[in-house]
C-alpha cells in the first residue's frame, strides 16, 4: 500500500504547490492592477485616510477636514463659507467624486502627486504620517466676499469674475445661487440628500453650476467695447471723438429692419465716445457690419472668444460667429443675436482695455505647496494676447471712463479713482421674452495702474422689467468688488 | 525536526516504524511554545496597530491559549507519547493564528454594523477549548485506533444521518447563505458535515480493508482498464450518488467534492488500481459539471469564479436579476492589496467581504494583512500538517490504520485547496471553511478531533514495535513488497 501512498503524497504536495502558484500570480504579477482598481474600495479609503491639503486665500485655508464618525473613510472635506466659495474650490465627496480646483490639484491636495513621492517615502520610513499639500490661489477673500454678497443681496441668479488686468490673476469668481460643499462632502445618507436636492433635475436653480466660468450669456452692449476696439484697430475710425458715418433710423444691410436704440439718445453721426457713452445700438451695429463678420471675429479671438479657458478649471467657450450675413452680424456687434460670453470671458475684455491692450492669461493658482510649505509650482503671468495697441487701447479707456463719469455707468463712481466700464442690458427668451440680463465691466484705476478688471451679471426673474439695466442691478455690485480690491492694497 | 523514519537504523523501506525511536515529546513542547508565542505577538500586534495599545487581554488570551496547548501536551505525553511531535504544535498555531485574525476582524465596525463582528474571538476560544477537549477525550478513550474498525457499519450510518440532518424540517438553521448545511440546536448551530467528514472516513477505511482484495483482484479487463464486480463497485456508486444528493438538496458543492475525493483516494490506496483514479475524476467531472449547469446556487458560484468583476457590478446593479455576490471580486482585491509583503496585521480592509470575512473568507484577511510571504508559510503549515499524515499513513503497519491516515489527510488536504483555491480564484468558491483558521464551532473541534485520531495513529505506528506481531494485519505490514 506505500507505492499508492507515495503517489497520494506527491498530489497533495501538487495541490499546495498549485495554492502556492496562484497565490504568486495574485499577490504578485496581479497585485498592482488589483490594488489600484478605482472600484477596489481600498483606493477611496486610502484617499481619505489623511487629511487633505487645503486651498488658500490670501494666505488663509478656506478649506478644512473633520474626521468622520461613521463609515469606513476617516476624515471628510469641510469648507468655510462653502457657497461663497464653491466655484473657486469645487467639492470633493466620499461619495460622488469631486470637480473643479479639487479636482485637478488632487494629486497635490492628497499627497499623491509624484512631485510628493521622495517626502512620502522619507515620511513612511520615519513612521510620520502622510499629508496633503496646499493649493494657493490668486484670490482676494475680501473681493469675493463683495462679490458675493452683493448677488446675494440682488437675488436672482448672477456671477462676478474679477482679473487683476497687469497679471491675470484671478480675484474674485462667484456664482449665485451657489452650494455649500461641504453638505455634500460626507458618504452619509444626510449627504446623499443633499446631493439630490443640489441636483439640476430637482432644482431649477442649478446652484451648482459654476456660472462665472461656465455659462455663457448674451453680453448685450458690454460687446460694444470689443466693436470698438475692432473699429479702432482696423482703422475704420481714428479716435474717440471722430464723428462716425451713422444715420438714425439705421435699416440693417439686406433687410427692411429698423435697428432701434434704447430710448431717444443722441447717435445720429455720433462719436465713438459719445455713442458709447450713451449706448448706441446703431453706431456699434453700423460698425460691426461695415467691418464684417471675418474682422469682428477676429478682433473677438483677440480678447479669447471662441476658445476655452483652463485657469485651470476649465471655462466655457465664449460664442461669436463665422458665417453670419452683415445684418447677424450688425447685431452680434451690439452683443446679441448668436453672441454669448462668460463673465470670465467679459473681464477680461475690461482687464485687457485696463492693461493698455495686452490680454494676460486668467489664472487661479498661484502657486502649490508641499505640505512643509515648500513651493513645489508657481504659476507665472503669461501674455496671452494684443487685441489693441497701446494708443487704442488708451482712446478706449478714455470712453470707458466717460461711460462712468457721465454716462449709464455713474453708479459706479468711486471718489479718487478713475473707473472706466460698459453697463449691457441683453434681451433673451424668444421675442425677448424673459427678463434681460444687466451687465457691468469695468476697471478701476489708482494713479497708473489698473488694480482689477471686473465683469458683474444678473439675471433677475423677479424684478420689473423696466428696473433691469446693467447700471441698477450689476454695476453697483462691481463697484463694491472694486473698492474691496482697492482697500486691500492699501 | 525529527521524522519517524530518518531514525530508523539501517533499514531500506519506511514502512515499518522506528524501532526504538525516541518519543520527541520535548520537541513537541519547545515547538508548542513558539505556536503560542507567535500568535501572542500577533494578538500585540493587532492591537498596536487598531488602538495604539498592547490590547487588554494580551495577558488572558496568551494563558488561555498557552494553557489549552499545555493541557493537549500533557495529553499527548500521557497517553501519546510516541506521537508525530510536529502535529500538535502545526494546529495549535493555526488555532492561534485564527483566533487573532478572528479578534482582528471583531474590532471592524463595518462587520459589527451588520452583526457579524464582535465577541466572535471569545466564542471560538470557548470552540477551541471544547476542540481540544475532544483531543483529549479521543487520545484518553481510544487507546488503538483498530477499535474504531467495529463500528465500519454503524459509521457509515452515523455519516449519512449527519449528513441528511440540515434537511430535516425544524432542524435545518435559516441563516444559512445559499448551502443548507447547518442544524439549529438552541443557539447553536451546527455543521454536521464536518464531523461527517471523520465518520465517513472511518466507515471507508474499515469497507476497503475488507473489500480490497476482492476490489483489486476480482475483475475483469475493458478497454485497457481493470474493472471491478458490479458487487464491489456498488458502494462506490452508491457513495457517488449520495455525495451529488447532497449537493442537489444542501447545494454544498465543497463537502460532495470532499467526500467523493476522499473515497477516491482511499480506494486507490487500497487497490493500488490507477483505474479509480480515472474514474473518480471523470464521474466528479461529470458531477460537478451536470450539477453546475443547472442548479442555480452553484451555476452563480461558477459565473463568480469565472467573471468576478460582472458579478461584483451585477451585484451593485440595482434592479439586476438573479442573486449575485461581490464576494469573490472584493476576495481577489483584499488579496491583491496585500502584495508580497501584506499590509500588517489590522491594517487591512478585508471587511469589505461583509459576511463571511471571518468565516469562509478569513483566508483573505490573511492575504491582505500578511500578505504573499504570510499566505505562503500558512499554505506550507498545512502542507507540513498533511505531509506529517500521510508519513503517519507510511509508517502505519495496519492497513485499517493507513486508510484512516490517508483519508484523514486527504480530506485535509482537499479542504485547504478546495477553500484556498476558492478564495483565491482559482477554482469556484464552495463555502467550505479553512480548517483550525475559521470562525466556526463545527470546525474547529472536528478538526481537532481529527488530528487526535492521526496522533493516535502516529504514536502506535512509532511506538516501539511489539515482538512478534500478535496480529495478523501487522504480520502483512511486514512483508516488504519489491517496488
Amino acid at each position: 500500500m506505500n507505492k499508492p501512498l507515495r503517489r497520494i503524497a506527491i498530489f497533495c504536495g501538487l495541490l499546495v504547490l498549485a495554492l502556492l502558484i496562484r497565490d504568486n500570480w495574485l499577490q504578485y504579477v496581479k497585485a498592482d492592477s488589483l490594488r489600484e482598481d478605482p472600484d477596489n474600495r481600498r483606493v477611496l479609503i486610502a484617499r481619505y485616510a489623511t487629511p487633505r491639503g487645503d486651498i488658500i486665500v490670501d494666505g488663509k485655508a478656506i478649506t478644512g477636514h473633520a474626521e468622520t464618525t461613521s463609515g469606513d473613510f476617516k476624515y471628510k472635506r469641510t469648507y468655510k463659507d462653502g457657497a461663497m466659495w464653491a466655484p473657486v474650490t469645487g467639492f470633493v465627496s466620499q461619495s460622488y467624486g469631486a470637480n473643479q480646483l479639487e479636482s485637478i490639484e488632487d494629486g497635490i491636495l492628497t499627497g499623491n502627486d509624484d512631485r510628493l513621492f521622495f517626502r512620502n517615502t522619507l515620511d513612511m520610513l520615519t513612521g510620520k504620517p502622510k499629508e496633503g499639500g496646499n493649493v494657493v490661489t490668486t484670490l482676494n477673500a475680501a473681493a469675493q466676499k463683495a462679490a458675493y454678497n452683493g448677488l446675494k443681496k440682488q437675488g436672482g441668479k448672477g456671477a462676478v469674475a474679477a482679473i487683476e488686468p497687469s497679471t491675470g490673476k484671478i480675484l474674485a469668481l462667484a456664482s449665485y445661487p451657489s452650494y455649500d460643499p461641504s453638505t455634500i462632502a460626507g458618504g452619509s445618507d444626510s449627504d446623499a440628500a443633499a446631493w439630490k436636492k443640489l441636483d439640476k433635475k430637482n432644482n431649477p436653480d442649478d446652484p451648482m453650476l459654476n456660472r462665472a466660468l461656465r455659462e455663457v450669456y448674451p453680453p448685450g452692449s458690454t460687446f460694444k467695447v470689443i466693436t470698438a476696439a475692432a473699429a479702432l484697430e482696423n482703422g475704420l475710425y481714428k479716435s474717440a471723438d471722430e464723428q462716425t458715418k451713422s444715420p438714425l433710423p439705421w435699416t440693417m444691410p439686406g433687410t427692411t429692419t429698423v435697428l432701434k436704440n434704447e430710448g431717444n439718445i443722441p447717435c445720429k453721426n455720433a462719436t465713438l465716445r459719445v455713442a458709447l457713452q450713451y449706448s448706441c445700438n446703431t453706431v456699434f451695429g453700423k460698425v460691426g457690419s461695415d467691418l464684417g463678420n471675418e474682422k469682428m471675429l477676429e478682433e473677438a479671438k483677440k480678447f479669447g472668444f471662441t476658445e476655452q479657458q483652463f485657469v485651470p478649471v476649465r471655462s466655457s467657450a465664449s460664442v461669436f460667429s463665422d458665417d453670419m450675413n452683415p445684418s447677424q452680424t450688425a447685431l452680434s456687434s451690439i452683443g446679441q443675436y448668436n453672441t454669448a460670453a462668460t463673465p470670465l470671458q467679459m473681464a477680461m475684455v475690461a482687464a485687457a482695455v485696463a492693461n493698455n491692450g495686452t490680454l494676460m492669461k486668467p489664472y487661479m493658482v498661484d502657486s502649490l505647496q508641499a505640505p512643509n510649505v515648500d513651493t513645489l509650482e508657481k504659476t507665472e503671468p503669461e501674455k496671452m494676447s494684443e487685441p489693441l495697441s497701446a494708443e487704442n487701447a488708451q482712446i478706449l479707456q478714455s470712453m470707458m471712463e466717460t461711460v462712468v463719469k457721465d454716462g449709464t455707468g455713474k453708479t459706479a463712481q468711486m471718489q479718487g479713482v478713475t473707473v472706466g466700464g460698459k453697463t449691457g442690458t441683453a434681451q433673451h427668451g424668444e421675442n425677448n421674452s424673459k427678463n434681460p440680463y444687466a451687465w457691468f465691466i469695468s476697471y478701476a484705476k489708482v494713479g497708473d495702474s489698473a488694480p482689477v478688471a471686473v465683469a458683474v451679471v444678473v439675471q433677475d426673474d423677479n424684478a420689473v422689467r423696466e428696473n433691469i439695466s446693467g447700471s441698477g442691478l450689476a454695476a453697483p455690485i462691481a463697484k463694491s468688488v472694486m473698492e474691496a480690491v482697492i482697500d486691500s492694497k492699501k | 525536526m525529527s521524522s519517524s523514519t530518518s531514525n530508523t537504523s539501517t533499514h531500506h523501506t519506511s514502512t515499518i516504524g522506528a524501532i526504538g525511536a525516541p518519543s520527541r515529546r520535548n520537541t513537541e513542547l519547545a515547538l508548542l511554545v513558539f505556536a503560542v508565542l507567535i500568535p501572542v505577538f500577533a494578538y500585540a500586534n493587532v492591537g498596536l496597530a487598531i488602538d495604539d495599545q498592547v490590547p487588554a487581554g494580551l495577558l488572558s488570551y496568551g494563558l488561555g491559549l498557552g494553557l489549552l496547548a499545555g493541557v493537549a501536551h500533557l495529553v499527548v505525553r500521557k497517553f501519546a507519547p510516541y506521537a508525530d511531535p510536529l502535529m500538535l504544535p502545526l494546529a495549535t498555531l493555526l488555532n492561534g493564528l485564527g483566533l487573532v485574525a478572528i479578534w482582528r476582524l471583531d474590532q471592524s465596525k463595518l462587520l459589527q454594523s451588520i452583526g457579524q463582528a464582535g465577541g466572535k474571538a471569545t466564542n471560538q476560544l470557548i470552540y477551541t477549548a471544547m476542540g481540544i477537549a475532544l483531543f483529549a477525550v479521543v487520545l484518553v478513550f481510544l487507546k488503538d485506533h483498530r477499535t474504531l474498525q467495529r463500528y465500519t457499519y454503524i459509521s457509515m450510518a452515523g455519516a449519512l444521518v449527519l449528513l441528511l440532518l440540515p434537511l430535516v424540517p425544524g432542524l435545518g438553521a435559516e441563516l444559512t447563505y445559499g448551502a443548507k448545511i447547518w442544524i439549529q440546536v438552541g443557539s447553536f448551530t451546527i455543521q454536521p458535515g464536518e464531523f461527517a467528514k471523520i465518520v465517513l472516513a472511518v466507515f471507508f477505511a474499515g469497507y476497503l480493508m475488507v473489500k480490497r482484495d476482492a476490489l483489486a483482484l476480482a475483475s475483469r479487463r475493458f478497454m485497457g482498464l481493470y474493472l471491478p464486480r458490479g458487487r464491489d463497485l456498488g458502494p462506490i456508486i452508491v457513495v457517488w450518488m449520495i455525495s451529488i444528493l447532497i449537493l442537489v438538496f444542501e447545494t454544498d458543492l465543497g463537502t460532495s467534492l470532499l467526500f467523493f475525493g476522499m473515497f477516491v483516494i482511499m480506494l486507490y490506496v487500497a487497490t493500488e488500481r490507477t483505474s479509480w483514479i480515472v474514474f473518480g475524476l471523470l464521474m466528479s467531472a461529470a458531477g460537478a459539471v451536470g450539477v453546475a449547469s443547472f442548479e442555480p446556487h452553484v451555476k452563480t458560484r461558477v459565473q463568480a469564479w469565472l467573471n468576478p468583476m460582472r458579478e461584483y457590478t451585477l451585484s451593485r446593479t440595482p434592479g439586476a436579476t438573479g442573486v449575485h455576490s461581490e464576494q469573490a471580486m472584493q476576495a481577489l482585491w483584499a488579496f491583491g492589496s496585500g502584495g508580497t509583503l501584506g499590509t500588517g496585521w489590522g491594517q487591512g480592509h478585508s471587511e469589505l467581504i461583509r459576511f463571511a470575512a471571518n468565516s469562509d473568507f478569513i483566508f483573505a484577511t490573511f492575504g491582505e494583512e500578511l500578505g504573499l510571504a504570510g499566505v505562503m508559510a500558512i499554505l506550507l503549515i498545512y502542507g507540513l500538517v498533511v505531509e506529517r499524515g500521510v508519513r503517519t499513513a507510511l509508517a502505519a503497519r495496519d492497513p485499517f490504520g493507513k486508510l484512516l491516515a490517508i483519508g484523514l489527510s486527504g480530506a485535509f488536504a482537499l479542504q485547504v485547496f478546495v477553500v484556498a483555491g476558492g478564495v483565491m480564484g482559482l477554482i469556484p468558491l464552495t463555502g467550505m471553511t479553512m480548517p483550525f483558521l475559521a470562525y466556526g464551532g463545527s470546525s474547529v473541534i472536528a478538526n481537532w478531533a481529527l488530528i487526535g485520531i492521526l496522533i493516535r495513529i502516529s504514536d502506535t505506528a512509532r511506538r516501539p514495535a511489539p515482538a512478534p506481531a500478535p496480529s495478523p494485519d501487522a504480520e502483512m505490514t511486514q512483508v516488504v513488497r519489491p517496488t
